[in-house]
């Protein structure tokens, strides 16, 4: 137990290290670039020196937890991804994402088909007259667009060049929308997800394995492990919530439990092939919710469909307001599922990314080595209990998830004997 | 502006077509192959073992009554035996008793006629030697009566001393 303990401290401690060090390089570049500054372009537009500005821990979470196109490992190492690029004018573009080049921030030396990589994200020219194929960029810039948006510019042969995100399905209103170009790549996130995809195939193989070759002999090692998640998801949560009908659920509620929880532990470990925040991103949990709905909804008996749009037993009047409220509550509650496992990962790794960044703020991003220390005492006991914190939550999280989709479908599924009381 | 730009950088929460058609395809993948070569593999076996315990729970419970019934039964014949042979025993004894008595009684007629021939015998005897001591008697009478004519010729006196002690010579012992 002891020695468990031990490890987890210094491995916390490492990652801290790590991370430390890595903004340590950032600010140190500052100087040096400092002199670089401020290199106007004609067209007003003039490239933005990120390392010159304040430290921001907000920023610095968001930059963490958002998706990428690259996977960033340590200083300028970062391990490419297959990029899957599409945009209806061009047509599909297939590259590996260090054909970028990239170097500090996430940023590309390279454009490629019009697309540029800018804080590890990849970006597309909008302007039709930008050249095809691979050229050199010099620099990124910023401007204030409309409605006070910030608008990314690529400057390429001293002319600026606004450039669009990828498109997304928030319709505009969280800031994103259709754009240009469609981003099919396989990104941080997707790279996370095969990662645990195989991860615990190999596990389960294993296990399943050990069940035959072990027939008849009691569990052991890493088997009796997942054997007791096993049976506490089939004996707390499938059959209470789903009666005799249970087996034909099992394999979905236990893939749902198994995806998420190996996701938000994969998530918590703070360095390559870890940290990243899959499902604390609002389209995983969005599919994941999806197929709750689609899998409570594709079972629900005739029942289910009664209680919903004209519900037994409760005068007419009544069901004039039930059946819209039981008819919102369809979509409602996959809605909830989605919000809140996203909401609680993300604001895991959002509140021990700002307990890192305290060592930064009190250090004065690296200025001053005493407040840096000082930030250390601070942080790393912080970071230590929340970190503990967030393995618990990624375990509840997943079972929330599990028993509220077990509860639905159960209701979905369930077989009504009083309907005596009804009338 | 502030909140606008918060929301411009929190990426997150915009759900991408790419991560979207991405995350299916994976999850879809995931529930097959976990389905198929874990799920369903791990719930048979961990049924399996259920009803392999509870069949031998089922079954040390069958054994156990059968255990009892078998240990009521032993009892059973264990009294029957033991009365049977309180039985036996009681037979036994009453078949020596009779034995014993029999004997008795044939002894004691054995007995008795043993006695009673001894008496016969010595009736017989009695009877022989009186009739002997008759004839002794009868033969003496005349040896002393010839004995007596021949001393009356010597003397009365004398003849009466001789009589008598003749006489007391044949007292009968």
């Amino acid at each position: 137990m002891n020695k468990i303990l031990i490890c987890l401290f210094s491995f916390l401690l490492m990652s801290i290290a790590v991370v430390a060090q890595d903004h340590g390089d950032d600010s140190h570049g500052a100087e040096t670039e400092h002199a670089e500054e401020g290199e106007h372009h004609e067209g007003g537009c003039h490239c933005h020196d990120a390392s010159k500005d304040e430290f921001d821990p907000g920023e610095t979470a968001f930059h963490h937890i958002m998706d990428a196109n690259a996977f960033h490992v340590y200083g300028d190492i970062y391990i490419p991804l297959p990029c899957m690029l599409y945009a209806p004018e061009h047509g599909w573009s297939f590259f590996l994402s260090n054909k970028f080049e990239l170097h500090s921030h996430g940023d590309g030396h390279k454009a490629i088909d019009g697309y540029v990589m800018h804080h590890g994200e990849v970006m597309r020219v909008k302007d039709a007259s930008f050249p095809k194929g691979e050229v050199a960029v010099e620099c990124f810039g910023v401007r204030d667009g409309e409605d006070d948006k910030e608008i990314f510019q690529v400057i390429y042969k001293d002319e600026c060049y606004d450039l669009d995100k990828k498109s997304t399905w928030d319709g505009g209103m969280l800031g994103g929308g259709i754009t240009s170009y469609y981003d099919f790549s396989v990104t941080k996130n997707v790279f996370t997800m095969l990662l645990s995809l195989v991860l615990l195939f190999l596990l389960f193989r294993s296990v399943a394995k050990a069940y035959v070759t072990r027939a008849g002999k009691a569990p052991k090692g890493i088997q009796s492990l997942i054997e007791t998640i096993f049976v506490f998801i089939r004996d707390e949560v499938a059959i209470p919530f789903l009666g005799p009908k249970y087996e034909k659920y099992l394999p979905f509620l236990m893939s749902i439990f198994f995806f998420i929880l190996g996701l938000n532990l994969i998530g918590q470990i703070p360095f390559f092939p870890g940290s990243g925040n899959v499902t604390g991103n609002l389209a995983v949990t969005m599919v994941l919710a999806l197929f709750a709905f689609l899998v409570t909804n594709l079972s629900g008996n005739r029942n289910y469909w009664a209680h919903i749009f004209w519900m037994p037993g409760v005068p007419a009047w009544v069901k004039t307001i039930l059946t819209p409220v039981e008819v919102m509550g369809l979509v409602i509650k996959p809605l909830t599922l989605m919000l809140r496992l996203f909401a609680n990962i993300t604001a895991g790794h959002i509140v021990i990314i700002i307990f890192v960044s305290l060592i930064f703020v009190f250090g004065d991003a690296g200025e001053s080595i005493g407040g840096s220390i000082l930030g250390g005492f601070i942080a790393v006991p912080l970071t230590l209990f929340m970190m503990s914190i967030e393995l618990l939550v990624a375990f509840i999280q997943a079972f929330v998830f599990c028993i509220l989709t077990a509860s639905y479908i159960g209701a979905a599924i369930e077989e009504h004997h009083h309907e005596a009381e009804h009338h | 502006m502030t909140d606008l730009l918060f929301l411009a950088d929190f990426s997150v929460i915009r759900p991408e077509p790419g991560l979207f058609v991405w995350t299916v395809l994976i999850f879809s993948i995931f529930w097959w192959l976990m389905s198929k070569f874990a799920f369903k593999p791990i719930q048979a076996a961990l049924k399996e073992r259920d009803n392999d315990i509870q069949k031998s729970l089922d079954e040390a419970k069958l054994a156990r009554e059968e255990m009892s019934n078998l240990k009521s039964e032993n009892e059973k014949l264990l009294a029957q035996a033991s009365e049977e042979r309180a039985k036996i025993l009681k037979e036994a004894k009453a078949a020596k008793d009779a034995i014993i008595s029999e004997a008795k009684v044939k002894a004691k007629a054995d007995a008795q006629k043993i006695v009673l021939n001894a008496k016969n015998e010595i009736e017989n005897l009695r009877m022989a030697a009186i009739t002997d001591l008759k004839n002794q008697i009868g033969n003496i009478s005349i040896e002393i009566a010839e004995k007596i004519l021949r001393k009356e010729l010597s003397g009365s006196t004398e003849q009466k001393g001789f009589v008598n002690s003749l006489v007391d010579e044949i007292k009968l012992n």
